[in-house]
This record gives C-alpha cells, sequence and structure tokens, in this order.
C-alpha cells in the first residue's frame, strides 16, 4: 500500500478541501493583530508597547523580599525535607476502586499514580485520578456544616438529627430513607446494615445517573442472579464489543486497556488479537477497533440477536431486519463477526455496554456460553457493590414515598440527585414534602440548595475508607492529608445513627476489619491483636489486601435468558444519553483540569453539545464552521438547536461528529449544572431536563429544531494544526508482515550527513521517547498527568477560543476513509525533543538550548517572550503565556503544586521538557548509589499513567533499554522526518487487523 | 551676520559627546557592579533572626557537626533546617532556663514553629540539590563559609549564576577529598589543581553546565 499523506484528514473542512478553507488556514495573522495596520491604533499601540518596556525594565529591579523557613516544631521520623513520600490509596468511583499511590510533599498530596500491585490499576490510572488532587484543593469545596445557608456547628446538627432519630425509634424508623450513589465499602455497607437492623422499616434508596445496574439486570436475566461480569481481554483472540466503551470508561477499563494492548503488537503478529465494536456515538473502542460498525443504539438489540443466532444461542426470537442499503453491509458484518467469533471458540468474548438494556446483556452471556468462552475469557464473580439493585426503580419508590409523605428523614449520601436524577420523577419538588432534608456532598450544589442541613464531605484523600475492585479485591482507603475544612468522611457521618456519634473513621474502619478478620483481642473485641497490626500495616502498605478477590463463580444460563425482547416503539431518531467522558455525570463539573481536557472523538472543551452525524446536522440546515486565526488556532462555530423528546425539551449547540449514525442525537450528562462550583457555571445544557426514568439511556422519537442563534464552541481539533503531511502511518497486518517497509514508503528522511556543523556526539544518555500509536485509545491519561505533574495552568473557555491552551501534551485526533464512518487515528504529541530543534536557532535571548543529554531545555527567566520559537517549531508543541493563567493567590491551590517544578508567569514560553525533575532526580539518586540510571526508573508523567503502555522513554544509548528496541523497529518513523529536525521522539505505525470478510 | 557660537564651542560639543559616551559607560558600569555587590545580593550581610543563634558558639565554639542539625543534607535536595526538638535536645539541660532561649522553650511547649529569616534564598526558578554536591566532595564551607566564625549568618558567596557556573565549569578547583566535605578547619592543599583533577577522576565528576540541570 502506498500511502498518501492527504489521506489523512481532521475536519470535514480539511477533507473537502475548500479554497475559502486554504485561504483561512493559510491567513497568517489572527484579527486582533491586523487592528494594527490602522495608523492611529498603531500610535497607540507602540505607545503601549514603550511604556510596558520601560516598566519592564523597572519591574526586574526590584530586590527579592526575606522569605521565612519554618521548620516543625517536632519533625515526624520518615519525613525528610526536598523527598516526597508515596502512600497507597484507592479512588472510589462509580461503585469500584482503583488503587493509587500518591506523592506527598511534606504531608501535602501533590501527584496520583497507579498502584501496580492493584489488579484494576495495574500502575496506570485514568483522567479522573489524576485530577483528583485538584478537586482536593477545589476552593469552591464546601467547608462547614450549614442549616439552610446559615453555619451551624457539628453538634447542632447532632442534636436535631438525633431528636429526629428517637421520634423514629417508635415507628421502627418507618419515615427515615437513605439514598446513596452505588457502594463498595465493606465497612459502610456493614454501617448501612447496622442501621437497617436498628430501624428495620427504614429503607435503603441508591441512584447512580449511569451506574452498571444493566448489566446486574442483565445478569439476573440470563442467571436468575446479579452476578459480576469479569473479561480477560488477553486471553481473547476475537473482541466484538456492543456498544460498550470497555478501554476507556467504567470500573475496569483500566486493566482491560493493558490486556488489550498487550495483544496488539505486531512484533508477535501471531497473538494480535481482532476487535469488532458496533455502537453509536463514537468512543475511544471504536476508533481502535479493527471494524466499527456505526449503528443506532436501539438497533444494538438487534444485532445482537442476529449475532446470537449466528453463533448457535438457541431460542432467540428474531424479527426485525434493518433497512435501506445498509442492511446488506450490516448483514455481511454479522455473518463475518459471528464467523470469526466461532473459528475461536473459548478465546473469544462478546461485551455488552452498560447503556444497552439488561436484554442485550442477556444474549451477550449467551453467546459466551455458547463459544465456551465461560471461564476463559468471561468470569463470573459475586457483585462488588453491595445490594445491586435497579437504581431507575429505587429512586421511583422513593420519590413515590416522598409525594405521599411516608418520608420524615431523608439523609442523601452524594450524588447530587436533584440535579441527576430523571426529569419525570420531579425529584427536587417530591422532595420538598420531607420534613427534614440532609444532604452530604462536597460541594454546595443543587441538592444542597433544597435541603435544610448540608453536611460537607471530606475528599477521599482526606478520609478513612475501604473500598473493593473489580474483581472483589479489598483496598484500605487512607488520607493523605487531615481533612481541609470541617469535612466528615461517610463512616463518621453514619456513626450518628450508633452509640457512639463521635467515633472516627480511622477506628470504624479498623473495627470493622478486626471484626471481619476475627482477630480482636479476647477481652475486647475492638482492640487488635498483634497478628492483625501487622497484617492492617501490610495491608496498608501494598495498597491491596492480599486474597480477598471474588472466587469465580459458577453459573447456569437460563432457558429463557434471551426471550426478551427491548425493540423500541414509536418513530423517529433516537436519542442517546452519555456520560461526559471528562465530567461524567457531573461529579467534576467544577474541576477546570477535566473541563479543558478535549474530549475524545469531539475534542470540545468546557461544553457539551448536541452531537449528530454531518449528514444529520445538514438536514437540519446547521452549518457548522471552523473559523481559523492564523493558522493554527480558532472556534466552531455552530448554532443552538432545540431538543424535544416527550414533550420536554432543551436547547444546546449543535455539533456533527464523524462517524456518528444518521438519525441518532447524542447527548452528554454532567453539563448546564447551575449551582456548586465558580467553573461550571454557563457550561453547556442540562441533559437531564429530557432524560425520563423509562428512557435512561436510549429513547425514540427526539426531534430537533433550529433556533437561529449562534453558539462559540471550544473545539480544539483544528488547533495545533500540521496541515497534513502524514502524521500518522496505518497499514494492515497482511501489508504489514508482506512488506513492513511499506511504513516508510512516500516518505524521505535525509541522510544524517546534511548538516553543515559537525555533528554533536551524545556520550552518556541519550534521552527518547517512543509512541506507539497503534495501542493508543486517546484515554487522555497522559495529559493530565502532565498537567499535574508539571504545574500547568487552566486557562478558560475565551482563552482556548483563541487557541491558548496550555496542555504540553496534546492527544492529535486524525481520520482516514469515508467520513460516515472513518478510521480514527490517536497520537499523542509532546515536544519533539529535536536534536535539530527549530526553536533553538531563532531565539535571540537563547532561552531555549540544547542539554548534553540531548533535551530541548526551555529557560523560563531568560524568556522574554518574543515568540519567534512558536512560530519556527513545526509540530506546535511550544505554549506561550499570553496572559497570568497561574493562580497565584488562592491558597488551597498553592498547595497541590509540584514543588520541583517552576510556577511559570505571563509572558513565558514554556513546553514538555520530558519531565527533567524526574530525570534529574533519578540521575543523583543513581550518582550517588555510583551506578547508571536503570531502564525504566525514570517514568515521565505521561508514562506513568498510560494505560496501555502506548509511551515508553528511556536512554537511546543504552542499545538493550526498551525505548532503543521500540525505536528498532520497523514500524518505528519520525513525524516530519523530511525537515531534518531529527526528533528523539519517534512514533510506532498502526497496524491494524482487518478481516477481508467484513469489506469496506 | 555673526557667529552665534564662537569657535571654542567646537570643542565644548566634542567634550559633550564624550561625555555622554562617560555617563553612560559610567552609568553601566555602576549597575554592573551594583547588582554584584552585598547590597543587592546579600552577599555578606548579617541577618536578624528570631533567636540569636549563633554557628560560631556551636560549631566552632561546641565542635558539633554540621549534620547534627541539617540531617538532610546527604539524602536530599534540602539540608534541612533543624526541628525545635533538636534545639531542646540539648537545651532542655543545658542553659534551660537562659532568657535568649525563650522562644525556643515557648515554641516547643506551644507546638509553634519558629519562623527563621531566611539566609540562603535562590530564586524560585533554580533548583538546588545538597545531596549530590556533598556526595561529589563539595565541602559545606566552600559556599557557607567559615559557619564556626559566625556568630549571626550570612550568605558567604554571591549565589549568582557566575559563581555556580564557576565551579560546573571548573570543578578541579574547589572539590575536597569526600572525608573531609563536613570539616570546617579544612584547608584547600597548595596543590589543589593536581588533587582535583584526581577527585574529578575518581568522583566521576562531571562538568554539568545544561540549563536544565538546575533549571527544571
Amino acid at each position: 500500500m502506498t500511502q498518501d499523506a492527504r489521506e489523512l484528514w481532521r475536519s470535514l473542512d480539511e477533507l473537502a478541501d475548500d479554497p475559502a478553507f486554504r485561504e483561512r488556514l493559510h491567513r497568517e495573522f489572527p484579527t486582533p493583530v491586523e487592528a494594527v495596520t490602522d495608523p492611529l491604533e498603531r500610535r497607540s499601540f507602540l505607545k503601549l508597547m514603550g511604556a510596558s518596556l520601560g516598566l519592564a525594565g523597572v519591574t526586574a529591579c526590584t530586590k527579592q523580599p526575606v522569605e521565612k523557613i519554618v521548620p516543625y516544631v517536632r519533625q515526624p521520623e520518615e519525613v525528610v525535607p526536598g523527598k516526597p513520600l508515596f502512600f497507597a490509596t484507592a479512588m472510589p468511583l462509580g461503585g469500584a476502586g482503583v488503587g493509587v499511590l500518591v506523592e506527598s510533599h511534606e504531608g501535602r498530596p501533590t501527584k496520583v499514580e497507579g498502584n501496580p500491585t492493584h489488579p484494576d490499576s495495574l500502575g496506570a490510572t485514568d483522567v479522573f485520578a489524576q485530577a483528583a488532587v485538584l478537586d482536593l484543593y477545589d476552593p469552591d469545596r464546601a467547608r462547614v456544616v450549614t442549616n439552610v445557608g446559615e453555619i451551624r456547628p457539628w453538634p447542632t446538627f447532632l442534636a436535631t438529627l438525633r431528636a429526629a432519630l428517637a421520634g423514629q425509634q417508635r415507628l421502627r424508623g418507618a419515615g427515615l430513607r437513605i439514598l446513596t450513589e452505588s457502594i463498595s465499602s465493606p465497612t459502610l455497607s456493614a454501617q448501612l446494615q447496622g442501621i437497617l437492623t436498628q430501624y428495620p422499616e427504614a429503607k435503603w434508596h441508591q441512584w447512580d445517573p449511569a451506574g452498571r445496574d444493566t448489566a446486574y439486570s442483565g445478569a439476573r436475566l440470563a442467571f436468575g442472579e446479579p452476578v459480576e461480569t469479569l473479561y480477560q481481554i488477553d486471553r481473547a483472540d476475537v473482541i466484538v464489543a456492543l456498544d460498550a466503551d470497555f478501554l476507556t470508561c467504567g470500573p475496569g477499563s483500566l486493566r482491560y486497556a493493558r490486556q488489550f494492548a498487550g495483544r496488539r503488537r505486531p512484533s508477535e503478529a501471531e497473538r494480535m488479537n481482532r476487535l469488532y465494536v458496533a455502537e453509536a456515538m463514537p468512543t475511544s473502542t471504536g476508533a481502535r477497533a479493527d471494524h466499527r460498525l456505526p449503528v443506532k443504539p436501539s438497533e444494538v438489540d438487534l444485532i445482537a440477536r442476529q449475532l446470537a443466532v449466528a453463533v448457535g444461542v438457541a431460542g432467540v426470537p428474531t424479527g426485525g431486519s434493518f433497512a435501506g442499503t445498509a442492511a446488506e453491509h450490516v448483514s455481511r458484518w454479522i455473518a463475518a463477526v459471528a464467523k470469526d467469533l466461532q473459528g475461536h471458540k473459548g478465546a473469544s468474548v462478546v461485551i455488552a455496554g452498560p447503556s444497552q438494556p439488561a436484554s442485550v446483556h442477556a444474549l451477550a452471556h449467551a453467546m459466551n456460553a455458547a463459544l465456551g468462552s465461560v471461564g476463559t475469557t468471561v468470569v463470573y464473580t459475586e457483585p462488588v457493590v453491595t445490594s445491586p439493585v435497579d437504581h431507575s426503580e429505587s429512586i421511583k419508590d422513593l420519590v413515590a414515598d416522598m409525594t405521599a409523605g411516608r418520608v420524615d428523614i431523608l439523609l442523601m449520601m452524594g450524588g447530587n440527585p436533584v440535579y441527576s436524577s430523571p426529569a419525570d420523577l420531579t425529584f427536587g419538588a417530591a422532595m420538598a414534602k420531607v420534613p427534614l432534608r440532609i444532604y452530604y456532598g462536597s460541594h454546595d450544589d443543587e441538592t444542597a440548595g433544597q435541603s435544610h442541613w448540608h453536611v460537607p464531605q471530606s475528599h477521599f484523600l482526606e478520609s478513612w475508607s475501604d473500598v473493593r475492585a473489580l474483581d472483589g479485591t479489598v483496598s484500605i482507603i487512607q488520607p493523605l492529608i487531615a481533612p481541609l475544612y470541617a469535612t466528615r468522611s461517610p463512616h463518621e457521618l453514619l456513626a450518628v445513627f450508633s452509640d457512639t456519634p463521635e467515633k472516627s473513621g480511622y477506628e470504624i474502619v479498623r473495627e470493622h476489619w478486626i471484626k471481619t478478620t476475627g482477630l480482636g483481642r479476647p477481652d475486647d473485641e475492638s482492640d487488635a491483636t498483634p497478628e492483625f497490626e501487622s497484617r492492617w500495616r501490610r495491608w496498608l502498605h501494598d495498597g491491596v489486601m492480599e486474597g480477598t478477590a471474588f472466587a469465580p463463580r459458577a453459573v447456569t444460563l437460563r432457558a429463557d435468558a434471551t426471550a426478551a425482547a427491548a425493540a423500541l416503539s414509536g418513530s423517529g431518531a433516537d436519542i442517546q444519553f452519555r456520560t461526559d467522558p471528562c465530567v461524567l455525570d457531573g461529579r467534576f463539573a467544577n474541576n477546570g483540569w477535566l473541563q479543558e481536557l478535549p474530549k475524545p472523538l469531539t475534542k470540545l472543551v468546557w461544553d457539551n453539545a448536541v452531537i449528530v452525524s454531518p449528514t444529520m446536522a445538514q438536514q437540519i440546515g446547521v452549518e457548522t464552521s471552523f473559523s481559523y486565526q492564523g493558522g493554527e488556532r480558532g472556534q466552531t462555530l455552530s448554532e443552538i438547536v432545540e431538543v424535544r423528546y416527550n414533550g420536554r425539551s432543551v436547547r444546546g449547540a449543535l455539533f456533527p461528529v464523524v462517524g456518528h449514525p444518521d438519525a441518532v442525537v447524542t447527548v452528554h450528562l454532567g453539563y448546564g449544572r447551575r449551582r456548586g462550583g465558580s467553573l461550571l457555571r454557563g457550561a453547556g445544557f442540562d441533559a437531564n431536563a429530557i432524560r425520563t426514568s423509562d428512557a435512561l439511556y436510549v429513547g425514540r422519537g427526539v426531534e430537533i429544531t433550529r433556533t437561529g442563534d449562534g453558539y462559540s464552541l471550544a473545539c480544539t481539533q483544528g488547533h495545533h494544526s500540521m496541515q497534513g503531511r502524514g502524521m500518522v502511518r496505518a497499514l494492515t497486518k497482511e501489508e504489514f508482515l508482506r512488506h513492513p517497509e511499506a511504513v516508510h514508503e512516500g516518505f524521505e528522511s535525509p541522510p544524517r550527513t546534511l548538516t553543515l556543523v559537525p555533528e554533536y556526539k551524545y556520550e552518556g544518555y541519550k534521552w527518547g521517547m517512543a509512541i506507539d500509536v497503534n495501542v493508543c485509545t486517546g484515554c487522555n491519561a497522559c495529559v493530565i498527568g502532565c498537567q499535574a505533574e508539571n504545574n500547568i495552568p487552566v486557562v478558560g473557555k475565551a482563552q482556548v477560543l483563541r487557541g491558548r491552551e496550555m496542555h504540553w501534551l496534546r492527544v492529535d485526533q486524525y481520520h482516514r476513509g469515508a467520513p460516515e464512518n472513518p478510521e480514527t487515528f490517536f497520537q499523542p504529541v509532546p515536544c519533539q525533543q529535536c536534536e535539530n530543534a527549530p526553536c533553538e536557532v531563532v531565539c535571540p535571548v537563547n532561552a531555549t538550548v540544547h542539554s548534553h543529554e540531548g533535551l530541548n531545555d526551555q529557560v523560563y527567566n531568560r524568556c522574554v517572550g518574543t515568540r519567534y520559537c512558536s512560530n519556527n517549531c513545526p509540530y506546535k508543541v511550544r505554549r506561550f503565556n499570553y496572559l497570568l493563567y497561574q493562580d497565584w493567590d488562592t491558597p488551597s491551590l498553592k498547595l497541590g503544586r509540584n514543588p520541583d517544578v517552576t510556577v511559570r508567569s505571563r509572558g513565558v514560553m514554556e513546553k514538555c521538557t520530558y519531565c527533567v525533575q524526574r530525570i534529574n532526580e533519578a540521575k543523583i539518586t543513581s550518582e550517588k548509589e555510583r551506578r547508571k540510571v536503570r531502564d525504566g526508573e525514570i517514568q515521565t508523567a505521561c508514562e506513568a499513567a498510560c494505560p496501555t503502555e502506548a509511551i515508553v522513554f528511556g536512554d537511546l544509548n543504552d542499545p538493550q533499554s526498551r525505548v532503543s528496541r521500540l525505536q528498532a523497529e520497523q514500524r518505528n518513523y519520525a513525524m516530519l522526518a523530511d525537515l531534518n529536525t531529527r526528533p528523539r521522539t519517534t512514533y510506532l505505525a498502526v497496524v491494524r487487523n482487518a478481516n477481508p470478510e467484513v469489506g469496506a | 551676520m555673526p557667529q552665534i557660537f564662537r569657535r571654542s564651542s567646537n570643542a565644548v560639543a566634542r567634550l559633550s559627546i564624550l561625555a555622554v559616551v562617560l555617563l553612560v559607560g559610567a552609568g553601566l558600569t555602576l549597575l554592573w557592579v551594583l547588582q554584584r555587590s552585598g547590597w543587592y545580593t546579600d552577599q555578606r550581610v548579617a541577618r536578624e533572626q528570631p533567636i540569636q543563634f549563633s554557628h560560631e558558639r556551636h560549631v566552632g565554639g561546641n565542635g558539633i557537626d554540621c549534620r547534627y542539625c541539617h540531617t538532610s543534607v546527604e539524602e536530599s535536595s534540602s539540608a534541612g533546617i533543624p526541628p525545635v526538638k533538636t534545639c531542646m535536645n540539648c537545651h532542655s539541660e543545658v542553659f534551660a532556663q537562659s532568657q535568649y532561649l525563650k522562644p525556643v522553650r515557648d515554641a516547643f511547649e506551644s507546638n509553634r514553629a519558629i519562623k527563621w529569616n531566611r539566609v540562603h534564598d535562590l530564586p524560585d526558578f533554580v533548583h538546588f540539590d545538597h545531596s549530590i554536591h556533598v556526595s561529589k566532595g563539595v565541602g559545606c564551607t566552600t559556599c557557607h563559609g567559615q559557619v564556626d566564625r559566625m556568630p549571626l549568618m550570612w550568605q558567604e558567596q554571591s549565589l549568582q549564576m557566575e559563581w555556580c557556573l564557576n565551579c560546573h565549569r571548573n570543578p578541579d578547583r574547589y572539590v575536597r577529598p569526600r572525608s573531609a566535605v563536613f570539616s570546617v578547619n579544612y584547608q584547600a592543599p597548595p596543590d589543589q589543581l593536581e588533587l582535583g583533577a584526581r577527585l574529578v577522576a575518581d568522583y566521576e565528576i562531571q562538568k554539568l553546565t545544561s540549563c536544565s540541570t538546575c533549571h527544571q
């Protein structure tokens, strides 16, 4: 296959290659600078410039004020100033926990890394774990107990609640309701069970706006019990995902991504797996698929049904068929997938996504059973969450009780139900009938605003708790820091119901495990034996409890498992509700790092949108255009549309996404928040306003009408464009095996002798990086990891619209093929650390120079902000502080900064340094131990976060290092090698394991 | 029409050109001198402290090793300022009632830290690691001077980049045997350059002058 650089495209404008678009793209100066051509403007511009130059000179004359040193009074033994400590803990999210190691500088948690011994982390982290530090230091967090907005001391709250509970004693708790999210903490479950025993008539309800309850319902349908389904992706040759974004979304995704990537190495071509994905909204998993089928979400059921029949599942009611021209393609797709599945019996797996109804999950279970995968690629265990109820039914019951006036005390533990519950339940109105409403949450959000009492919640980095991983392994959550404010952990809150309301979270968690292990002293059960003490220390140190994983469970498929059909009635377009990839259900809406993170596939920041296919957008009549400024930045201009569904409507900006099927509208939850922070206001629209309990994930009959109002979406897809030129190289496995050199065909790479100056010899270390585009899932963990490690500021939507986002590492996204269903590639782009760096030769003040190990150093204190370097960088990886983006004043944010990295100010250029602070640290350690730095000893922040090990850093002078071996592979190529920049960062080409029988 | 300017004006004009050049030169020289002077760098300016702690007494008089208080100098970037507990190790017995030590006792009892005035203050964009310097044979007194003769602590060197680079470029002029790193009485031998060259080879001292060595 010969590769044409123009095959790859980033946006539809680029694909169409419209002359007007080209003109805009090549226009050098963004609009603000054009104003200077006006003579009067020019004069005032020069005046301002002169004045600022003069003032800049004057400010340089100040002397530094005297600083204070504040040593400890009694220094803790293990604390060495300047040396960070790492503590194992776990981050609970979505009813399961991911084990993490948290870096602590003199007691301040600054950075989260994965815990290699934890089964759901394996050393990697997702964006939420990486951004957890910013959540902890969020200045908008609730700090005190309040009663209808007034600050109240804790004892007042305690007295009120205990008086109300005394009234419930007689009623056996008939008026007490507790609403929680999914819970997998053994201690919290025991506490809740204790309350339910104490108040037998009380009820515990659960609501997660996008949990995994459909998966449990599916298991109940298939096996009669809500078992947990675990996949062993590393044992699967063929994987079929039915609307399942299992690589980047939900508990276990980090492990699945690692296992998936382990079998995508073309160097072991015979072990390469094959992934088929049928989905509506394009996801990261779909982008990594060898064959992706865009279908309406309601059609996934039909596909599962036909696939089940084809692989030999008995008793599947057929019915329904695909209409139109696509029908033939779909049936060929299904036939090819079925054949592939049957050819790999026992080594294949079918995965159903959590937004699909129970019937699809049951079909997937039936297929896995028929294909002999149970016990090999699919393992069933008991559920990780305590009491896996149907959340939709659970919250409906609660609303019914509240409306009927049967609820006297409502305790809501997190989840912000007023915002996140389905619109038809009118939770807020029903709640108003409850005489005592208590909300326990981290922010003063929508629910807090309608509650009598708001008890602030401790962050998981400040509290003792425990949580189970997806396979059941328990981790103790240990705090890294004492609560910053007067907050409480969930255990401390529930202790209010017991005889010991002031018991600390530490005691509660410990006593639970003393009781569970039976290792208490005979005379006093709550006091630990030395045996328990040593185990406890081991658990805290390792971050996991050995041997607590659930044993696989034998299940039998019910005969009528696949009998139920889930066809949607009605006509019209489908609507699909998804959690947002960055702010989830809205719980991270006040986290600037996550808000400013370009979402995979849409590349939107600070907004959600009404997502449709380009064809559908055309039918609606909305034209979106990318408005370029200065060639590499700009914004997407769109129009607000009204989405009407089931008599409810919401207004949001329309955004076409390539690969999205027609007649489907996708909206993401988590935006349109009204209360609970300073960052979330005005961002996006609230999709919950049209989400009803009968169609939580998929509905039919949505209508879209134009409003004519324009809207600017901050979409970074057009930013930092390198204008074609074959950034990603991709071929199929057959092509690669037949002729591996095809990767380099059509690209020239100048000889190393093409230089005027003699070649510099890098003695000692020669740092380099290899990025395997083949396994990158575009999950963005590296981007947030880099942001947390390197003190990178958040700039806000207005600045992103001008292309001024500060991420040192960006994930570029390219498409190839027809816009209806293109191939999608993700390419992380940090500074390439060119040996012949174009930025260095143009800097007038030597602020960017080469180190003797080949790093392209950036010296902030020398930089005067000419931006020549950025202009001359072909990779567009340099970031300029146009304004004072860094928050220098908010005290809580200062705590979270990495003390080893300079905090940059206005007017300074910055960029990726390969985490030079980590390199220096490792070099100093190795020098003191009189040895060389070992391979893998230095992990850059992006490398450490990556779930698929796509990023590898190391010494190129060591031929045995992982990076040297990767760069020696035939797939290895340098981006824009023809410019003779000799980048130290190179890429490994994509090799797709295509099935020729599927066809295009 | 008579001449407005007399002939001697030419000389004045020439002189004034010279004067401008000299003035500008003098101004620049003044700036050059000023920004290297102790006024700007705080070099050799003794700094007041909340407690009149004397290195002269403790190091010179009592012969206490640097590492008794600056405990992390061999393992961390920071040498460490001792916690109040370290003072109280001795001063709960020695001069236990001294008026000068009242702030120390108060801090210890009330658990409130003592706020010392920083003497050696590098800019925030510079990262300095004590442990590697100590491990490569840079003595304490090489940078910090004869602390055993400082009643109040001052900054002995300018701490300007040219001073750092001077040693980073010519380490052989300054290194000493590892065994003498913490000695305050160490005198460089007459054959320092010879010894230095040998130590540079033995300790594998590199001439690190890349920007990212210190600026990270």
